[in-house]
């Protein structure tokens, strides 16, 4: 074997202190994460926290600072995630179905496989210009919450997939076996064992996908969502803007005051993205505790 | 013969595994070939789901692919490609690309210098000296700095780092590369961390066990036995993360300024090609012109760099994984 355990007593020594060294600069460098989070997040309260109040959510946006608000970004937001999620999870959780459940192995299926491990990894920003050039201008649904939203489930399609499958797959196969056994079929077998088993994975995926989604800017800029818009949307094909673009909207303008307005976007932002993620932990647990098997 | 449409059908999801009875065992159909030919239904409309992916690939490469195709008659590749002078919206124009694939990588270099060793750091903190109550706190941590949306990071570094570089380094400018890359490098570390945790987690036990029996520290069994066993897993994350940070695009549009040049200052303002894409389109640039034009052209060779990279990426997970017995 090589040298590094010949241990004479003099580099025993020297070993032991290596060791203890490298253990607490580890330790040093994972906690420094934990207080670049800290920072950040008193660093956007104490920015921002004095400008939030009721008047800041039921604003428009405004030049005057005193007056913006998030009104119509967050009414945006709301209404481009709530239409993501209506096309995005049948396509996903089906996409996931069919890899995990029919999908034998064949070169179609494999292609379709890493096909969908690229996908995940494209620049968010490329998707906007898909959205662009395909719903905005070939649909011809100009700078509409659907043409958002067909966007969004582009980009978030990948994510729920994964997540579903990995659903599904933790399903165990003797559950499928049973129903077999009694004659179901693979559909009958899917539809009434195997999704209700696994909608509590399902739902955890689907949340984290939309929590991306909420977050996501240069996709929406691509396809034009920045534009002033000082009403909420009342239908899928309004314009509209959402929370994020609003932040970088402000945050992009010199003046400290908008930079302040920012900071209290960000915190309705992080915020609602923390709602979501509570209710995914809460889903995940509840789940675990009903696990029947 | 099939009664109800699949997707009539496939919205009735919620049910419970209680409800077997609802038709699991009667036959809902009046032949067996009828059932058959629903089951063959649905496995085509699965399948569509599915393939939908690729529809997306063929997508983005047909959509990149046309307009930069039109780009390229005005514009020679090589020009574009070596040209080091990037001037697309002004007089006289110019189209050589260099300056924002420069200040991409500028960004990259950065992110990865902090990233890659802190991740790594924490990864093997995580897999091999964190107790499972620490863990347990870290992981979530992590979690949530990976969940935070890029316009907050980008945020951050405009009115906290860059701020904070200014103190240190006086000649560090509003916008500026640096402040830029580092919040990149934040923005990727969680990814690095918990990636490379999975793939050292995936060392079985027993080779760390075999280096303790034979008198190994815990630093030695990390570097010697462990990493070297984990290492396709570790450098396919760091291709992966690496990619990520060359398509972020609003932490730098924000922090990093608009100002395409070549060089190898990160206390200038630079742009990266992720940027350039975002400033054409809030300005009013008329579909069809050649400023138009030129978002496609970087934008196909921004999705080649990446698509490349991970294609990389996972081709070293697939081959080189190791498998224990």
């Amino acid at each position: 074997m090589s040298s590094w355990l010949d241990s004479t007593p003099s580099n025993l020594k020297a070993r032991h202190q290596k060791a203890k060294i490298f253990s607490v600069l580890c330790t040093l460098l994972t906690w420094f994460s934990v207080v670049l989070l800290a920072v950040l997040i008193f660093h956007v309260s104490r920015q921002g926290v004095t400008w939030l109040d009721g008047k800041f959510l039921s604003s428009f946006p405004s030049r005057f600072p005193e007056k913006a608000g998030v009104k119509s970004a967050l009414w945006g937001t709301v209404w481009l995630i709530g239409v993501t999620a209506v096309i995005s999870i049948p396509f996903g959780v089906a996409a996931a179905i069919y890899l995990e459940e029919y999908a034998k192995k064949s070169r179609i299926n494999t292609m379709i496989d890493i096909n969908i491990a690229n996908l995940a990894g494209v620049p968010s920003i490329v998707y906007g210009i898909l959205g662009l050039a395909l719903f905005v201008r070939w649909f011809g649904l100009g700078r509409s919450v659907v043409a958002g939203a067909l966007t969004m489930t582009l980009l978030v399609l990948p994510v729920i997939i994964m997540a579903s499958r990995e659903a599904i797959r933790a399903v165990p196969s003797t559950l499928r076996q049973a129903a077999f056994a009694l004659g179901a079929s693979r559909w009958q077998t899917i539809r009434h064992h195997v999704l209700p088993a696994s909608i509590p994975g399902i739902l955890t995926g689907v949340i984290l996908a939309m929590s991306r989604a909420i977050g996501e800017t240069a996709p929406l800029i691509m396809i034009g969502a920045l534009t002033y818009v000082a009403f909420t949307p009342d239908g899928p094909m309004d314009s509209f803007t959402t929370l994020p673009i609003q932040i970088f909207n402000w945050a992009s303008r010199p003046q400290e005051d908008f930079h302040d307005l920012a900071a209290a976007g960000i915190i309705v932002l992080l915020s609602v993205l923390f709602v979501m993620n509570a209710g995914a932990i809460f889903i995940r647990h509840r789940s675990a505790r009903g696990q029947r098997w | 013969m099939p009664r109800a449409s699949h997707s009539e059908d496939g919205a009735d999801w919620g049910g419970t595994p209680s409800d077997v009875s609802s038709g699991v065992l009667s036959p809902d159909f009046a032949s067996r070939s009828g059932r058959r030919l629903w089951e063959e239904v649905i496995k085509g409309a699965l399948f569509v789901c599915a393939f939908l992916s690729v529809v997306t690939t063929l997508g983005i490469l047909f959509v990149l692919g046309k307009e930069a195709v039109t780009f390229f008659e005005d514009v020679s590749v090589s020009e574009f490609l070596f040209g080091t002078r990037w001037t697309p919206l002004l007089e006289p124009t110019s189209f050589g690309v260099l300056p924002l694939v420069g200040g991409t990588m500028l960004i990259v270099v950065g992110a990865g210098a902090l990233a890659i060793p802190v991740g790594l750091a924490s990864a093997i903190y995580l897999s091999e000296y964190a107790s499972s109550r620490v863990r347990s706190t870290l992981k979530p941590i992590l979690e949530i700095l990976a969940g935070i949306p890029t316009v907050v990071y980008g945020y951050f570094a405009l009115t906290f780092i860059t701020p904070m570089l200014r103190i240190i380094l006086p000649s560090t400018q509003v916008f500026n590369a640096l402040s830029a890359s580092l919040v990149v490098g934040i923005m990727v570390l969680p990814m690095i961390a918990s990636l490379c945790d999975d793939a050292l987690r995936a060392v079985p036990h027993s080779l760390r066990q075999g280096a303790f029996a034979l008198g190994a520290t815990r630093f030695e069994v990390s570097r010697r036995v462990v990493l070297p066993a984990a290492l396709s897993g570790v450098i396919a994350s760091f291709v992966l993360a690496l990619s990520r940070a060359i398509g972020e695009t609003m932490a730098v549009t924000l922090a990093a300024g608009a100002t395409p040049r070549l060089t190898g200052n990160p206390l200038e303002p630079i742009q990266t090609m992720t940027a350039y894409i975002v400033q054409v389109s809030l300005g009013d640039t008329p579909a069809g012109g050649i400023e138009y034009k030129t978002i496609f052209a970087v934008a196909s060779l921004l999705f080649l760099i990446t698509l490349v990279s991970n294609i990389v990426a996972n081709r070293i997970l697939r081959r080189f994984r190791e498998v224990y017995e």
